[in-house]
């Protein structure tokens, strides 16, 4: 009887049921969309961050360059003093250098490495070979200082160098990227003239495994290509940190340290642990790193997180109001039959049952609905998502340093990227919005049969429809 | 047997009070068939209504084979009305999404009997008025007699001490009126239902053991119907 007379009266008022259905599932369909959306653009910029750390690092640690330290790199021409070379003269320099990035001690490493809740930490020097050549302009002077006035013959290039610390290869700029061909640098090569390149640069330079590439006038030579991960802020050459220190006349210097924490939780204490250790050095955390994500990645992520969520939750309500005010409308278009039913003797709770179960029936259309909407809009979020970019601060900015015509401020100030945003559904997203499907049925079928209960038999009875 | 004692009803209306039950007093034999009439809105609804346990007085007794109603809770009034109370109504009031079958088969629900055992009770109750060709229709493919003698089986099914009828015959033709009129009358009779029937016609009226004039709240017992209509 229970399912025969809920059916019937479902098929009798279809359109309404298929009106609140509707509303139901639009809400649903959208809560779905919104935590795809949400959760495709956290998984984004959890890949961008990932590569922009490297795989398992949760916190990067640089200085801040002091006055003076920072700055441009400073270029001497000919054998005499600064300022004093002919013009005319033929130069070739091929320098590494810190780029503008203040460096910390090495022991700084092993000092972070050993603070409680740190897993490990490994440290690199990121650098700039800068390659000058041409002959000295009129006037002499200093291409790096505060330049000379004539003419002269001048090129330049440069392409970043980062030393890596091949007994950490888990942590650092490396670990998120994949060797495509050759291999990493082993720890047994930490004193070798030996190179991996970044598959752009390798493809721009027209290298691969078994070249060479000149870093500070060394020859290095190329054992392994490796591609940044999506994202991926990469250097164009990896060499061993020791043969970086070396070169960049940095001994015992680094200026960027990975830090992996024990675990998620342990993130925030482990940076305050470091800023402890290390005073001066500014601690960045992935939750750091992320506010300063800008780009269309940055807009989606708001959009999806504010604007989306309160969207959901708007129509979810509106959904929810509009099917209690329905349902509430139909219980009283029935008073009449509710009040024969009281007066056959059925109680009000077989009475409320019966209008619950009719909501319930409603709710789990509406949420099959929903999710079928949902899975719909998720899928075209992921076939018609324009690209999104992704702009971030990669590097301490410079400060001090009189500067100069080749110097560069950091390695990176900035590095944007384009993304492509898919948008998952997950089952913990459809099991919530089934749950809400149900839970706004059975909300709506509460208040029907709150208004049918106290609707006293002989009052129904007498209401003339 | 019904004894009711200085039964009054009051209802708010507005500012003031409706006094729809002045004191009534009447005792209601097991088997009796009583009339009431009187015009509209002095009280014989409200009357009916309290009889049937749908609603309770504002002050008095009404005693139901010994069994003050107005003392029961709501939960035992409404099993009260599921055991021993049968209603008909002018309306008919049939659940318009279920069949004929469907409506007799919703009044065995309250006492839980079980879907095989409804099933044929509803059958033969409905057979019983000359229905069974009709089980499956829905009451919009019914017409009126049909539809009010589904509402009878319904009342019936559950095998009622008394039977309360409020107007059963005002939406309906004369020739209906008069086929249903005897219905009720052989089914009184032959099942020694207590039987109360409001209404504004005469002519159903001086079909019952006993007439009763409502007017301003009170009731009047007017007379006794003929010998021809007294049970054997």
């Amino acid at each position: 009887m229970f399912i025969t007379y809920l059916l019937r009266e479902l098929r009798r008022r279809m359109r309404q049921a298929i009106f609140i259905a509707a509303g139901l599932a639009l809400g649903v369909g959208l809560v779905i969309t919104v935590t795809a959306a949400s959760d495709g653009v956290s998984a984004t910029q959890g890949t961008v961050l990932r590569s922009l750390y490297g795989v398992g690092t949760d916190v990067t640690v640089t200085q801040s360059p002091t006055a003076g330290s920072g700055g441009g790199t400073r270029f001497n021409f000919g054998g005499g003093p600064p300022g004093q070379q002919n013009a005319g003269t033929s130069f070739s320099r091929d320098i590494l250098a810190g780029g503008g990035m203040g460096t910390i001690k090495s022991s700084s490493v092993t000092t972070v490495s050993g603070l409680k809740d740190v897993s490990g930490a490994a440290g690199a020097l990121v650098l700039n070979d800068v390659k000058l050549s041409g002959t000295v302009p009129a006037g002499g002077g200093q291409p790096g200082g505060q330049g000379g006035s004539g003419s002269g013959s001048i090129n330049s290039s440069s392409f970043t160098v980062t030393g890596v610390d091949p007994a950490h290869d888990a942590l650092g700029p490396l670990s998120s990227g994949t060797v495509t061909s050759g291999h990493n640098i082993t720890t047994a090569e930490s004193d070798s003239n030996v190179a991996v390149v970044d598959s752009n640069y390798a493809k721009a330079q027209n290298l691969k495994v078994g070249s060479s590439v000149t870093v500070a006038g060394k020859t290095f030579g190329v054992i392994g290509i490796v591609q940044a991960a999506q994202g991926g802020s990469s250097a164009n050459v990896y060499i061993p940190l020791a043969r970086a220190q070396a070169l960049a006349n940095m001994p015992s210097e680094v200026n960027t340290i990975y830090v992996s924490a024990a675990s998620a939780a342990d993130i925030s204490a482990v940076s305050s642990e470091i800023s402890r250790a290390l005073p001066s050095a500014t601690v960045t955390t992935s939750s750091n790193l992320a506010s300063e994500v800008t780009g269309s990645l940055s807009s989606a992520s708001t959009l999806a997180n504010s604007l989306g969520k309160w969207l959901a939750v708007a129509v979810l309500a509106a959904a929810f109001g509009l099917a209690s005010i329905l349902t509430m409308s139909a219980v009283s278009r029935r008073v009449r039959e509710f009040g024969t039913l009281k007066a056959m003797g059925w109680r009000s709770r077989r009475i409320i049952r019966q209008i619950m179960g009719e909501a319930l029936v409603i709710g789990i259309a509406g949420g099959a609905a929903g999710v079928a909407i949902g899975y719909g809009a998720a899928a075209l979020v992921d076939a018609l998502a324009p690209p999104l970019t992704a702009t971030t601060a990669t590097t301490a900015s410079a400060a001090g340093g009189p500067g100069g015509r080749f110097a560069r401020p950091a390695t990176s100030a900035a590095h944007t990227v384009s993304v492509h945003l898919t948008a998952p559904v997950t089952l913990g997203a459809v099991a919530l919005a089934v749950v809400l499907a149900i839970a706004g049925g059975l909300i709506a079928g509460s208040l029907g049969g709150w208004r049918a209960v106290r609707l006293r038999p002989a009052a129904a009875l007498a209401r003339v429809e | 047997m019904y004894r009711l004692t200085d039964v009054t009803k009051d209802y708010p209306k507005g500012r003031g009070v409706v006094h729809a039950l002045r004191g009534v007093n009447v005792v209601i034999e097991d088997g009796d068939w009583l009339a009431i009439q009187g015009p509209t809105g002095h009280g014989k609804s409200t009357l009916l209504q309290i009889l049937g346990a749908l609603d309770r007085p504002t002050s008095g007794t009404v005693e139901l084979d010994g069994q003050d109603l107005t003392g029961l809770r709501e939960s035992q009034l409404t099993k009260v009305r599921a055991t021993s109370i049968g209603f008909i109504f002018q309306t008919f009031n049939l659940i318009p999404t279920l069949s004929a079958q469907e409506n007799v088969e919703a009044a065995l629900v309250p006492l839980g009997v079980g879907a095989g055992p409804r099933k044929e009770r509803a059958r033969l109750a409905l057979a019983e008025l000359g229905l069974d060709d009709r089980a499956r229709h829905l009451p919009s493919e019914l017409s009126g007699g049909q539809q009010q003698r589904v509402a009878i089986a319904r009342a019936l099914v559950k095998k009622p001490a008394v039977l309360l009828a409020d107007e059963p015959t005002g939406n309906l033709d004369e020739g209906t009126r008069d086929e249903i009129m005897t219905l009720l009358e052989d089914l009184w009779r032959d099942r020694g239902l207590t039987l109360v029937t409001v209404t504004h016609d005469s002519s159903v009226a001086r079909r019952a053991q006993q007439t009763a004039i409502m007017r301003n709240g009170l009731l009047t017992i007017r007379d006794s119907a003929p010998a021809r209509h007294l049970r054997a």
